[in-house]
Formats: structure tokens, C-alpha cells, sequence
């Protein structure tokens, strides 16, 4: 536990807590990013970039060996990851524009065919004699273990500039991720906006190669904007708290997996995310399931209270076990089943404006007005006071309910 | 193609091949339903689903792992739905939570159990094994007769040909209802067809076929063999039927072809070494439906060309 809490607070070695601090940046920067995805609909997307990394991993590999290097440069072999990711995503726009094959096609075929190729390149690479301890296993499901301090530093950086670059994209991406049309008629170009959003998530993405791996770095695109949606119908908002969902998961996920062995840095990183996810599935007021079940809950009530109201006035007998609950526990009825003095108040209130809508709807032939009839919407919520006392006249003297007096 | 090549090459090739037609035939009902990304979300999934059955069992015995994995994949396949309306979430979203979220579990179950002592690790999951299921028994052609050596043939060839004949088996009984349902989903219920369930079921096949060929390919290259040999064949014709019989020639094509150069390929270029040869099964399909996109006769989506060629 103290180790856990040392990482956490940055006490676990120079290099944890730039390795946390880098994933705490890249989280918030990938949660950033993914809401641009989420909300145009193209999460996936961002799984076949992640996966076409590969082979530009391995060709930057050989290629740097072939000019004398070892070969293991991370800023090398991130940027061969990242060219490949754009041949791959050029291939996917390709494939969906030219042929009738649709997106999730050509998402899943650059992805087979990118990866398939990328581990081709990794078993040339270990035949290769400084192959040997290339490391470039490391990118699938990223490993943040021995790794060396200029790469935390390429992390670090690299998670401050795709802040930087989100902060600064932000208002016409999210024009354009609600409403592309609307953004176009405002004269922004749609299309290099687009591909500007690409390119955040490209970036996110090879940043993320070495500490989340290509496998999982999926998830921290896509994960967060999906729990901030819980929490917010606001446009602005879905962001920061997607981005701050992400850093969390991050930073949280690097500390742990610092803390103990045999925690690997992707994974944890997100099974953290996803647990906020759970928690914000369930939890989350109005979009979360117990919202959902609360709110269920008491428009049942609310059901059952009026017609329980409804039979008292009518002098019916009630059978239903839960309206009987319902109203014994409001104190309107004795436990016998008997109407209480602010029962039989509630069941006259009730009928009566029971008898008002049925007036309301031979004086208004106006279903917009009447149509909002539903049994439970309040009268006095759809006319206002002076129609109400004409319905009233129109009613005559109130009726007793029958032993009210 | 002597003994050398009954040993060393032939299982191999049948492995692949069979595989590759099993995954094709439910990929040509995926994509046309636009599900072609369950097929990513169910290989993703076999991992986790694998590890817990060795945590439970403890052994690496086919059975339970086949278990193991087709439940985790029909466990995907809830959640994915559960996410979906309980979140009010987009299909693709919500199968992007749940696929990494298993697939991240199975990892770290896998680093926090020792699994040093059995042959059971996360690359191999991820890049399959082709190479090593040779059979060492034969010592040529004449041993496709010998029983004894028959007896010694890896027992995944026997798996991957089961599932790949149940998966051929229910694509003909259902056809009919595959073909309306895939087509014209409100006929089909109009028609008495329970078109949920079979979609259900549409599924959990290629569940099936994914956990068989996951065996002998690796979990990530079952994507490609989903997707790339249909998406090739939905471009050569407009008819459903020899759509999959395209797609099963493009399927065997790959998975020859991608054995051969795998093997032999690094030889021409005066390498010793032989690459994954999972790895080029996907990449030569890749490379088949890449030449379809600029060649194919129905590639366009609305074209005059189109009713002349059909």
C-alpha cells in the first residue's frame, strides 16, 4: 500500500513520476481527442490507426539499423509508427469513398492486414542480429519497465503538446463534431478539420505506442468520452471531463503499475478507465441505471397513487397490494383499507380534475392542449387559472364524495 | 514436395486453409449486416476467455479453452449489448469499451498468474503459431495412408476441420433464412423468421470459427481473415452465392499463398529464416482485397457498369 502511495505521490523514482505525470497528459489529451471521435460516430476508427502502427515500427527499426543505428531510437520508431498510421487511415478514407465495401469494413481490413504485416516485420526483425533484443514486443502491450529516461521525457513532452494542440482545436472541432453542416455554413473547412482531428488522435495515439502498446491504446480514445457522456448533455463539458477521466485513469493506472510487479502499464491503465466507466454506467444522475431505475420507480408511484385516489372516489374496492401500500404508507387510507379524512380530501381533488379535463376536452377541440392529457399531468400546468374556474361553472357545485360530509 | 514438404508443410497449409474458409463464410453475413467489427471485438475477447479457463482448469487442454473462449465471447457479446442500451451508447463505442476492457483483464490475469511452467503466453495468443504444427510422423505421402502416423497428426488439424464443417453445415441449413434476414430484416419477421436469433446465432458461429482458428493464427489475424477475403468476393459479383464461393477461393488463396511466401519467400531473397507465417495469410489477403478495390467488376458503389457486367 505505501508503495502504491508513494507512486501516486511522485516519490518512486525520478523516472515513475515522469512516466505517471506522462500518462496522467496523455489521458487527458486522449480523452480530449476521442470525444471529437465519439461524437462523429468514428471510434473505431481510431482502433485500426492504433493497429496499423506496427509496421512502421518494425520498417523504422530496419531502417535505422540499415543507416548504423541500434535502431531502438523511440523518436525513430514513433515516427515511422506514425507514418504508417497515416497510410493506413488514407487507406480506410480510400476503401469507404471508392468502393460500395462500408467504414466497419474497411476498418477491420486495414486493421487484419496492417497487424498481419507488422508481425511479419517483427519475426524478420528477430532474425536480424541486432533485432535481437529490439524490444518492439514492448509496443503491443506497451511496458513502461526499464524504460529509459529520454523515452519518459518523449512521453511527457509528447502528452503536454497534445494538451496544448486540443486546447487550441477545440472550438472548431466541436462544431464540427455536432454538426458538420452547421460548421461548413460558418465557412469552416470540414475536411482539414476532419484531418486535423485525425491527426490529434494519430498523435495521441503514437505518443501512447510505448506506454499503453497499440492493443489497448484504443481504449483510452474511447473510453473516456463514453463515461463523460453520463455526466453531461453539454457540448463544452464532454470534453474537459472526458479529458479529465482520462488523465486520472492514466496518472492512477502508470502509479499503480510502478507500485507493484506484474502490473503491466497498459492494462491497468485501462481497467482504470473502465472501472470509472462502470462506476458512472450505474451511477451517474440522469443517464446512469439507478437514475433510471429511481426514476421508473416513482412514476410507478405516481400511477398507482391516481388510480389508487381514483377507486377511493369512485368507492371501488382496491385489490392491487402495492397501491394499497402506497396509500397506507401517505397516511390516506387505515390499514383496513378505509379512506382517511386526507384521503378522501386527495380522491375529491383527484375526480375533480378527472371531471375538469373531461370538460377541457369538449371545450377545447385543441389537441395540443388536450393531447397533454396523460392522467398525471397536473391540470393547473397545461390552463391557467381563469380557464379552470370556467371549467369549474361550467361543472357546477362540486360534488360531495360520498361520505365526505 | 516430397517428404519434406507432407512433414513440415502440409498440416500447416490444411490448418490455414481451413481456417481461413471458416472465418470467410459467417465474414460474408457480417459485413453485409455491417457487423464486420464483431469480428474484431470477438478475437480481442478469446484472450481473456482462454486465460480464466487455465485458471480454472490449470491445464492447457484444448476442450476447455475452446469453453473458455466461446464464453467469453458470448460474454462480450451481452455486455456489448447490455452497454448499449443501458448507456444509450453507439454500437461502435460501446464495443470498443467492452472488448479492450476484457482484453486488458485477460492480460493483466495473465502477468499475475505464473504461467511459466505451460506454453500459454501473450504474443503467442496474439500472432498464432502456424509453423510449429507440423507432422512429425510422416515421412511422405504414403503416410496419408498409414494409420499410425494418421494417429500422430496435431490435433488441431481435427479441431479446425470440425468447426470449419459445422460452420459449412450451418450456413446451408440456414441459408434461406440467413439470406432474407441479412437483406431485408422486416421480411424476414414479416415471414415468421426469428430474425433476432439468428442474428444471435450469426455470432456466437463465428465465435466459434474465431475461438477454432485462433488455434493455429492468433487472435488478431482471425480480423483479417473476417473481413478481408468477403469484403474481396462483394466485389467481383452481386450475387450472394458466389459471393461466398468467392470468398472461399480468395480464402484458400490467402492462406496458400501466405504460407509459401512465408516459408519460402525469405529463401528467395537469401534469408535462412522463414517470417510469421500468420502474419503473411493476413497480409496476402489484405493484398487481395486491395487489388479487388481497383479491379473488381462491382467495385463501385453506384455505377452504369454495374447492371451491364451483372
Amino acid at each position: 500500500m505505501s508503495a502504491l502511495l508513494d507512486a501516486l505521490l511522485l516519490r518512486a523514482g525520478y523516472n515513475a513520476a515522469l512516466v505517471a505525470v506522462g500518462a496522467g497528459l496523455l489521458g487527458f489529451a486522449a480523452g480530449a481527442a476521442g470525444t471529437f471521435l465519439f461524437l462523429r460516430k468514428r471510434a473505431l476508427v481510431s482502433d485500426a490507426v492504433a493497429h496499423a502502427t506496427l509496421p512502421g515500427v518494425g520498417i523504422a527499426f530496419i531502417l535505422m539499423v540499415a543507416l548504423g543505428g541500434d535502431g531502438r531510437s523511440l523518436i525513430g520508431l514513433l515516427a515511422g509508427s506514425a507514418a504508417s498510421a497515416a497510410l493506413g487511415l488514407l487507406l480506410i478514407e480510400w476503401i469507404a469513398r471508392r468502393t460500395r465495401l462500408a467504414e466497419d469494413a474497411a476498418i477491420g481490413a486495414v486493421l487484419g492486414t496492417f497487424f498481419g504485416l507488422g508481425i511479419v516485420l517483427l519475426t524478420v526483425i528477430q532474425t536480424m542480429s541486432a533485432g535481437r533484443q529490439a524490444g518492439l514486443e514492448s509496443f503491443l502491450l506497451g511496458s513502461t519497465a526499464g524504460m529509459l529516461f529520454q523515452d519518459a521525457v518523449v512521453i511527457a513532452v509528447g502528452g503536454t503538446l497534445a494538451v496544448v494542440a486540443t486546447w487550441l482545436l477545440r472550438r472548431p472541432m466541436t462544431l464540427v463534431a455536432f454538426d458538420a453542416e452547421y460548421a461548413a455554413a460558418m465557412g469552416f473547412d470540414v475536411r482539414r478539420i476532419d484531418l486535423a482531428m485525425m491527426g490529434l488522435v494519430m498523435a495521441v495515439t503514437v505518443i501512447g505506442l510505448k506506454l499503453v502498446g497499440l492493443i489497448l491504446i484504443v481504449a483510452m480514445l474511447i473510453i473516456p468520452p463514453v463515461t463523460a457522456r453520463f455526466w453531461t448533455e453539454r457540448s463544452g463539458r464532454v470534453i474537459w471531463i472526458a479529458g479529465a477521466i482520462g488523465g486520472v485513469s492514466g496518472y492512477v493506472g502508470a502509479a499503480l503499475s510502478a507500485s507493484a510487479p506484474a502490473m503491466p502499464t497498459g492494462p491497468i491503465i485501462v481497467l482504470s478507465a473502465a472501472a470509472l466507466f462502470v462506476l458512472s454506467l450505474l451511477l451517474a444522475p440522469g443517464r446512469g441505471v439507478a437514475a433510471a431505475i429511481l426514476r421508473h420507480r416513482r412514476f410507478q408511484a405516481r400511477v398507482h397513487r391516481r388510480q389508487g385516489l381514483l377507486a377511493l372516489a369512485r368507492q371501488e374496492p382496491i385489490r392491487e397490494p402495492y397501491t394499497l401500500r402506497l396509500l397506507a404508507r401517505e397516511g390516506l387510507i387505515r390499514p383496513d383499507g378505509v379512506p382517511t379524512e386526507a384521503g378522501r380530501a386527495q380522491a375529491a381533488k383527484v375526480a375533480r380534475d378527472e371531471r375538469r379535463w373531461d370538460i377541457a376536452r369538449e371545450v377545447h377541440q385543441d389537441a395540443g392542449l388536450t393531447g397533454r392529457y396523460d392522467g398525471l399531468t397536473p391540470i393547473d400546468r397545461v390552463f391557467t387559472a381563469d380557464e379552470i374556474a370556467d371549467f369549474d361553472r361550467r361543472l357546477g357545485p362540486p360534488a360531495l364524495v360520498e361520505g365526505t360530509a | 514436395m516430397g517428404a519434406e514438404f507432407v512433414q513440415f508443410s502440409l498440416t500447416p497449409i490444411l490448418i490455414g486453409t481451413l481456417a481461413a474458409i471458416a472465418c470467410a463464410l459467417p465474414g460474408n453475413f457480417l459485413i453485409l449486416r455491417r457487423q464486420a467489427l464483431i469480428g474484431d471485438a470477438i478475437s480481442h475477447v478469446v484472450l481473456p476467455g482462454i486465460v480464466v479457463a487455465f485458471l480454472l482448469t490449470g491445464t492447457v487442454a484444448a476442450i476447455p479453452m475452446l469453453l473458455g473462449a466461446a464464453g467469453a465471447a458470448v460474454v462480450a457479446v451481452i455486455l456489448i449489448e447490455a452497454v448499449k442500451r443501458l448507456g444509450r451508447i453507439e454500437p461502435g463505442a460501446a464495443m470498443g469499451v467492452v472488448f479492450t476492457t476484457l482484453f486488458a483483464g485477460g492480460v493483466l490475469l495473465l502477468e499475475q498468474t505464473d504461467t511459466s511452467s505451460v506454453h500459454l503466453d501473450v504474443e503467442h495468443a496474439l500472432m498464432g503459431n502456424l509453423e510449429s504444427l507440423i507432422w512429425f510422423r510422416a515421412t511422405g505421402w504414403e503416410s496419408l495412408l498409414d494409420p499410425a502416423a494418421l494417429a500422430a497428426l496435431p490435433p488441431e488439424l481435427g479441431r479446425i476441420a470440425i468447426a470449419a464443417a459445422l460452420v459449412a453445415v450451418l450456413t446451408v441449413v440456414f441459408w434461406r433464412w440467413l439470406k432474407i434476414a441479412t437483406f431485408d430484416e422486416g421480411s424476414a419477421q414479416a415471414l415468421g423468421i426469428p430474425a433476432a436469433a439468428l442474428g444471435f446465432g450469426l455470432v456466437i458461429t463465428a465465435a466459434v470459427a474465431a475461438v477454432a482458428a485462433f488455434d493455429a493464427v492468433g487472435s488478431i489475424i482471425v480480423i483479417a481473415m473476417f473481413i478481408c477475403p468477403p469484403a474481396a468476393a462483394r466485389l467481383m459479383t452481386n450475387r450472394l452465392e458466389r459471393q461466398i464461393w468467392w470468398s472461399v477461393a480468395f480464402a484458400v488463396l490467402s492462406a496458400v499463398l501466405g504460407y509459401v511466401f512465408a516459408g519460402y519467400g525469405p529463401l528467395w531473397f537469401g534469408s535462412t529464416n522463414a517470417v510469421s507465417a500468420a502474419g503473411m495469410i493476413a497480409a496476402v489477403s489484405g493484398v487481395i482485397l486491395g487489388l479487388a478495390c481497383l479491379y473488381g467488376p462491382h467495385r463501385a458503389r453506384v455505377g452504369a457498369g454495374r447492371e451491364d457486367a451483372a
